[in-house]
């Protein structure tokens, strides 16, 4: 803690990240910042602090509540396939799956993290040129992108898993399908559960954010709201989101609280 | 676990659970009109995609070199300036430090609340307040880390060891000093470890900041998609994907001597 306890290792790398933190504040460039003045910062509070009520509901299908239940449809939907989508990969990924080719797991892992790596703004948009504009690319976008967070996980939790238990059940005669459904399962259903009500969560967020590329859910009106600058209108679409991300969060939280 | 509480036994609890989450299913199949089979009607659109996509433009690569150092540079001063904030503030939502319940359930309120809006819907609306620009995507990737490194840091304080607490608070140090010598030290390590994850998240946060005009490489993902010029959007994702590669694993290294 003290500055003399420091090693001369820690002190070099804490120079250097300075030096770096330095030097990234000083080259970005800051011109945008130009247009930005504080009267203008107080109009956009101002329009802030009073939210449009009456965008909240009006028996149309484009007001706030029914928005929000799309996104929330998207974000289930998404998560229902890639939960299901990813028990398989998870099945040819884990490694203590199989001990006698472990060559098999590669192949699992490598398509977990292709699926991983594209940002999920860009399956939205490659979906949205396949399906069509709506929430059904929504829907693919979340499933497909998750389906690479879930199986990684999904099998980093199947390595992890305690092999007694297997053991205890091969040494009684089981083959490996009876491992699997009465051990495996069991054991490993709870954790399943839960990751997969976490990523529930993470869907809503960015369901919540595809409608940006024209992926469905609460975005679209958003982005529509502030580019005409009608700050009434996007202070009650956050509210809604806020509120919404809010609640899902503890419902899930009391949920993963049981299952553990 | 005992015998009647395994899957055999409980199955009329499964079944309802089951039956919740087929309702859940074919509401959100209702709700968002989905049509499974049009994914493979339109297939052929997928492969003409794909196959422009596999023939990356590698001529475009040596332009790529300076947006991909600015955003690294956005998320490296976003993430060290969130992470300022949130020491304090993840201090103050712990009842370790507060010793009081409702002052620091108020601050794991306002937390929360920064935690719930997605990144990429506040990039929009601090570039529609703040302008366009790599400065908005700091902001943003501040505010974010902000939010997400303080849950983290306020949940690793509150499971730490009271004896340095009430060591320091017997010989008469004030809240101030036990923060420093009592709690800081049991916690470094771990903060530390945070702050190169957030640097991590932030990364492959910021690629995609520009598509809503917040600076870096997602200024260029978003012109070069909107031109259909996809032969250079797999260069650019491809750039993505090696940086932040790269990054995982220096990360993961320091955070693994860290630990």
């Amino acid at each position: 803690m003290m500055l003399r306890e420091m090693s001369k290792k820690t002190m070099i790398s804490l120079i250097t990240l300075a030096i770096l933190v330095v030097l990234s504040a000083t080259t970005l460039d800051y011109s945008g910042l130009r247009t930005f003045s504080p009267s203008m910062g107080m109009d956009v509070l101002r329009g802030l602090g009073q939210p449009d009520w009456g965008f909240l509901y009006d028996g149309s299908s484009e007001d706030l509540l029914s928005l929000l239940l799309l996104t929330i449809g998207i974000a289930c939907l998404g998560t229902m396939i890639a939960t299901v989508l990813a028990v398989p990969i998870t099945l040819i990924s884990a490694v203590n799956l199989w001990p006698a080719h472990p060559w098999v797991t590669k192949l699992g892992k490598f398509i977990c993290n292709v699926l991983r790596a594209f940002p999920e703004l860009v399956f939205a948009i490659i979906f949205v040129k396949v399906v069509g504009p709506g929430p059904f690319a929504g829907v693919m976008a979340i499933g497909v992108h998750q389906i690479g967070m879930l199986g990684k996980l999904f099998t980093e939790e199947m390595e992890a898993m305690d092999e007694r238990l297997v053991e205890e059940v091969q040494a009684v005669g089981a083959n490996f399908w009876q491992t699997i459904f009465y051990v495996r399962i069991p054991y490993l259903m709870p954790i399943y559960c839960s990751l997969a009500l976490n990523h529930f969560e993470i869907a809503v967020r960015s369901a919540a954010t595809l409608g940006l590329v024209g992926a469905g859910g609460i975005g679209a009106p958003l982005i529509f709201a502030i580019q005409t600058r009608s700050w009434s209108k996007v202070s009650i679409i956050l509210i809604g989101v806020v509120v919404t991300v809010f609640i899902l969060d503890q419902i899930t939280g009391i949920i993963r609280k049981k299952l553990r | 676990m005992s015998l009647k509480e395994t899957v055999h036994f409980k199955w009329y609890k499964h079944l309802l659970i089951v039956l919740f989450l087929f309702a859940c299913f074919q509401g959100s199949v209702w709700i968002t009109s989905a049509e499974f089979s049009q994914v493979f009607q339109n297939s052929s659109q997928m492969t003409a995609f794909l196959s422009r996509f596999i023939h990356p433009d590698f001529s475009y690569l040596p332009k790529l070199l300076e947006p991909m150092i600015k955003t690294l540079q956005m998320s490296l001063l976003g993430t060290v300036i969130g992470l300022v904030f949130a020491i304090p503030f993840s201090f103050l939502a712990t009842t370790v430090v507060t010793e009081n319940r409702w002052v620091s359930t108020f601050f794991r309120f306002l937390l929360g609340l920064v935690r719930t809006i997605p990144t990429l819907l506040l990039a929009a609306l601090f570039v529609a307040v703040f302008g366009i620009g790599e400065a908005t995507g700091v902001l943003t990737i501040a505010v974010f880390t902000f939010g997400m490194v303080s849950q983290l840091m306020f949940q690793a304080i509150e499971t730490i060891d009271f004896g340095p607490i009430e060591a320091a608070s017997a010989v008469g140090a004030n809240k101030m000093q036990i923060a420093i010598w009592s709690i800081a030290p049991q916690v470094l390590s771990q903060f530390a470890s945070y702050a190169f994850y957030a640097f991590e998240v932030n990364v492959r946060a910021s690629t995609v900041l520009g598509y809503v005009g917040a600076g870096g490489i997602g200024v260029i993902l978003n012109s070069s998609l909107a031109l259909l010029n996809y032969e250079r959007v797999s260069i650019i994702i491809l750039t993505i994907l090696l940086t932040v590669a790269i990054v995982d694993k220096l990360s993961e290294r320091v955070r693994r001597s860290l630990l």
